[in-house]
């Protein structure tokens, strides 16, 4: 049926008909990394990973801390979506009355980094390997024994993918990273607006 | 009709017996309980004019403290010899608030409070049979008078009993508090007697909560806690409060200012986008208003009416949005969505420019969304920021208040008279006129002269002047309510839209009448919600709360029977329902009762109903398999409605 026959017989306007109404939140999605500064109360960390959850947002990374500011935490938020739900995720957080401020900076000019510790197995035959691998990834070796050490390394999300992916293969006995954190470039500040 | 005395006009409840009596000669069967009540009614509408009364209409939107504050008496001059306590602080910050009525049931923790409350004369505390109807009262109050309703409940069940009515509050952004107690801050997670962790319960049905363990913290944290409630987009917000906190010394004054870095909500909308908005509105030619709750809550009827007229636009409106304007304005069409009307879902589908205004493209109103509006560009006004583009992705948003940006909007309109939109409104009258065709609705009877619903509903608004506050429960008697009962007044139409919680009708009535008791107001039930929350029956006689209680009865949960018979091909499982002998129910309980059950005696039993001078029941037999009709199945658009198989009644 088009828009003519229906209503008053004019034609209808250029901008009419379009194929079918978008629906948000199904675009194609992309890593994002949203800061948020949030009031340093009991009880805040949870009010938004539960915000998450019930708005069906998948965290994949969320690292939290004090700031400068006795009062202001900071947290990094790190999620996969389309641009649309993304901003909805930030736009919900929003509405939490202990959240000061929320930023996606995914597009914008930043210093990321995490830290991960990595427990590979090495022993006297492999361990240089290891080592010139773990050095040609500026990361260090924080422990050595018999059997095993561990590596220190830091660098972007993609960095530190990229190292783990080599140590595989030695066997990797234990795991664990920090999560993303990151700063804009520059004289400017994520937290300036919120500064009491 | 709608005076304060009205009911001084009526029979006395002592003489409604002998009314009943009458009604019955007349051929409708009437029982009427005896039981008399000599409780006078208290009008809670502060006197109007007064500076209390001001302070509270001023209340309404922004944060009260000064003039209220300064009125509380302390408890030296109460004549009361005892240190000041944090019930005391509770007390004096609802008082601070402008609050003269709330809802609880008591409970061990609570006792500290409701030990004090006797001090405090000036707060009416009305006691309920289950927490669940004190929150959807508060809730009823709220949407009623639009003041802040506040419900409280004790810890453990008294508290998760409240969950549902904060729930509810929340999905239709009705200002709210909801207080609850907690066991002594040292049992804190210890699984004590009562407790629960309510607040980690709440925190994503609320706006905001808070768990009070300092008696010194309670006064700054009602302050908030009200003024978040209704500032912005209106919400509950739960205060859990712990025992020693109520009865711990408390020395703290109620703050005159709050520092709430995180909550600044927008009002005003950006100059350039009520700009784009007035040109898109300019080009338009088969432009619509779709109004929502936002515009009552925003108190912008008024600027709607002007935009309507000046531009020529047809209103439609979603189930909240009922009230926006007046269903007699020659271009209000009516309600949209899954049971909306026909034409008015037309004028959406075949609009070029929708105008949504404080509403949030629910599912039931938009149904499959990339065939919603298809022709339309979308400008979307809403409070709140993350309800533009949540749903459906739209042209131009405007994030603002409603009455604000309307009349920020209103002077850049340019008037347009109804000649140039002659052949868009002919059209729509022409589908108008065909939607509106029902073969039983007018003469009572739906099929083998079984009593009809949508009759019934309509009698009730005509015998009520169309000003009563009605309230429906949820389901087909939700439905109907909207589409017949013709509301005219802001506010007088109250539903549980978001939820849709069954059980709703009956305590949220009661909540409505104490808020606006210069209203009359109906409770529109069915059989299915009223057996969830018929308890609160006992609380409308203990108060002398004058609800009338209209009970569809369908001997069916009606809409469940309605989806069973038209999406699952008619397998009826668990939808046949039993009920009590409700004129015995009645009558137990000490409220009026009255029973029609052929389309004859439903003028009868109504006028008897509302010569009662205090709540009554009336029990309308109805057909057991009429449907809603027009419906949108799920899943499916606007577009693809399901309607009536018609069948003439016979004669």
């Amino acid at each position: 049926m088009s828009p003519t026959d229906q209503t008053t017989g004019k034609a209808a306007p250029a901008h009419t008909a379009p194929p079918a109404r978008a629906l948000p939140g199904h675009g194609e999605a992309h890593r994002h990394v949203l800061v948020a500064i949030v009031l340093n109360k009991p009880g805040v960390l949870n009010r938004v990973a539960s915000l998450m959850r019930a708005r069906n947002f998948n965290i994949e990374t969320l690292a939290v801390s004090h700031t400068d500011q006795p009062e202001v935490s900071r947290m990094t938020i790190t999620l996969r979506g389309d641009d649309v739900a993304v901003e909805q995720a930030a736009k919900q957080l929003y509405r939490l009355i202990d959240v000061l401020k929320v930023q996606d900076v995914t597009g914008d000019p930043i210093v990321e980094h995490e830290i991960a510790l990595i427990k590979v197995r090495a022993n006297e035959r492999n361990r240089g390997e290891v080592l010139t691998i773990a050095e040609m990834h500026k990361a260090k070796v924080v422990d050595l024994a018999a059997e095993s050490l561990i590596v220190e390394a830091t660098g972007t999300e993609a960095e530190v993918d990229a190292l783990i992916a080599l140590l595989r293969g030695f066997g990797i006995k234990e795991l664990v990273r920090s999560g993303t954190v990151v700063m804009s470039r520059g004289a400017g500040s994520i937290e300036e607006a919120v500064k009491r | 009709m709608g005076t304060k005395d009205d009911d001084a006009g009526r029979s006395p409840r002592a003489s409604a017996a002998g009314s009943g009596g009458a009604v019955s000669a007349a051929g409708t069967r009437v029982g009427v309980a005896s039981t008399a009540v000599g409780i006078q009614r208290i009008n809670h509408m502060p006197g109007a004019g007064s500076a209390r009364a001001e302070a509270i209409n001023a209340g309404r939107h922004e944060m009260l403290t000064d003039t209220l504050r300064k009125q509380i008496l302390s408890l030296a001059e109460r004549g009361v010899k005892r240190p000041r306590i944090g019930a005391d602080a509770v007390c004096e910050a609802l008082l601070t608030q402008g609050v003269d009525v709330f809802f609880g049931f008591p409970g061990g923790v609570l006792l500290p409070l409701y030990d004090v409350l006797g001090d405090y004369p000036e707060l009416r505390h009305i006691l309920v049979r289950h927490e669940q109807g004190a929150a959807h009262a508060a809730d009823g109050y709220a949407r009623a008078c639009g003041r802040v309703g506040v419900c409280l409940g004790t810890s453990g069940p008294g508290a998760t009993n409240l969950v549902t009515g904060i729930g509810n509050a929340m999905l239709d952004s009705v200002p709210m508090v909801a207080i609850t107690g907690n066991v002594v801050s040292s049992l804190l997670g210890k699984d004590a007697f009562q407790e629960i962790d309510i607040t980690g319960i709440t925190l994503p049905c609320t706006k905001h909560n808070y768990l009070v363990s300092d008696p010194n913290d309670i006064p700054r944290v009602f302050a908030e806690a009200f003024h978040i409630a209704r500032t912005g987009r209106p919400g509950p917000v739960h205060i859990d409060v712990t025992k020693d906190a109520l009865m711990g010394a408390c020395t703290a004054e109620h703050p005159t200012t709050l520092d709430l870095p995180g909550f600044k909500p927008k009002f005003e909308g950006h100059f350039r986008q009520i700009k784009l908005a007035a040109e898109e509105i300019a080009r338009a030619e088969r432009p619509v208003i779709l109004a929502g709750h936002g515009v009552l809550i925003s108190d912008a009827t008024e600027e709607l009416r002007e935009l309507a007229e000046k531009a020529q636009i047809p209103v439609v409106h979603t189930l909240l949005g009922i009230g926006a304007i007046d269903e007699r304005h020659p271009l209000s069409l009516g309600f949209v969505g899954m049971h909306g009307w026909k034409h008015a879902n037309k004028v959406i589908q075949s609009a070029d420019l929708l105008i949504a205004l404080g509403m949030r493209f629910d599912d039931r109103v938009t149904g499959h969304v990339p065939t919603f509006a298809p022709y339309a560009r979308i400008i979307h006004v809403d409070i709140d920021p993350a309800e533009i583009g949540k749903n459906v992705a739209v042209e131009i948003p405007i994030v603002g208040d409603i009455k604000r940006v309307l009349m920020a909007l209103l002077p850049q309109i340019q008037s347009v008279a109804p000649e140039q939109r002659a052949a868009y409104l002919g059209q729509i009258a022409e589908w108008r006129a065909e939607s509106e065709k029902t073969p039983w609705h007018g003469s009572g009877a739906w099929r083998n002269g079984q009593l009809s619903a949508d009759f019934v509903v309509g009698a009730i608004g005509e015998a009520s002047g169309h000003d009563a506050t009605i309230v429906a429960d949820v389901g087909q008697n939700q439905m109907w309510t909207a589409r017949y009962a013709g509301f005219r007044r802001p506010n007088s139409h109250i539903s549980s839209g978001g939820l849709g919680t069954m059980g709703y009708g009956l305590p949220a009535a009661m909540g409505a009448a104490v808020g606006r008791p210069d209203k009359e107001t109906w409770a529109i039930v069915g059989d299915g919600g009223l057996q969830m929350t018929a308890q609160e029956l006992m609380t409308l006689v203990q108060d002398n709360i004058p609800v009338k209680v209209a009970l569809l009865d369908n001997r069916k949960l009606g809409m469940i029977r309605q989806w069973q018979e038209l999406v699952y091909s008619g397998n009826y499982h668990s939808s046949n329902l039993l009920g009590p002998d409700w004129l015995k129910l009645a009558e137990a309980y000490g409220v009026a009762g009255f029973r029609a059950s052929t389309p004859e005696e439903v003028e009868i039993a109504i006028a008897a109903a509302r010569a009662v001078n205090g709540p009554a029941l009336v029990h309308f037999e109805i057909a057991e398999q009429q449907n809603v009709f027009p419906m949108m199945p799920s899943g499916k658009g606007l577009s693809d409605l399901l309607e009536e198989q018609f069948e003439e009644p016979k004669q």
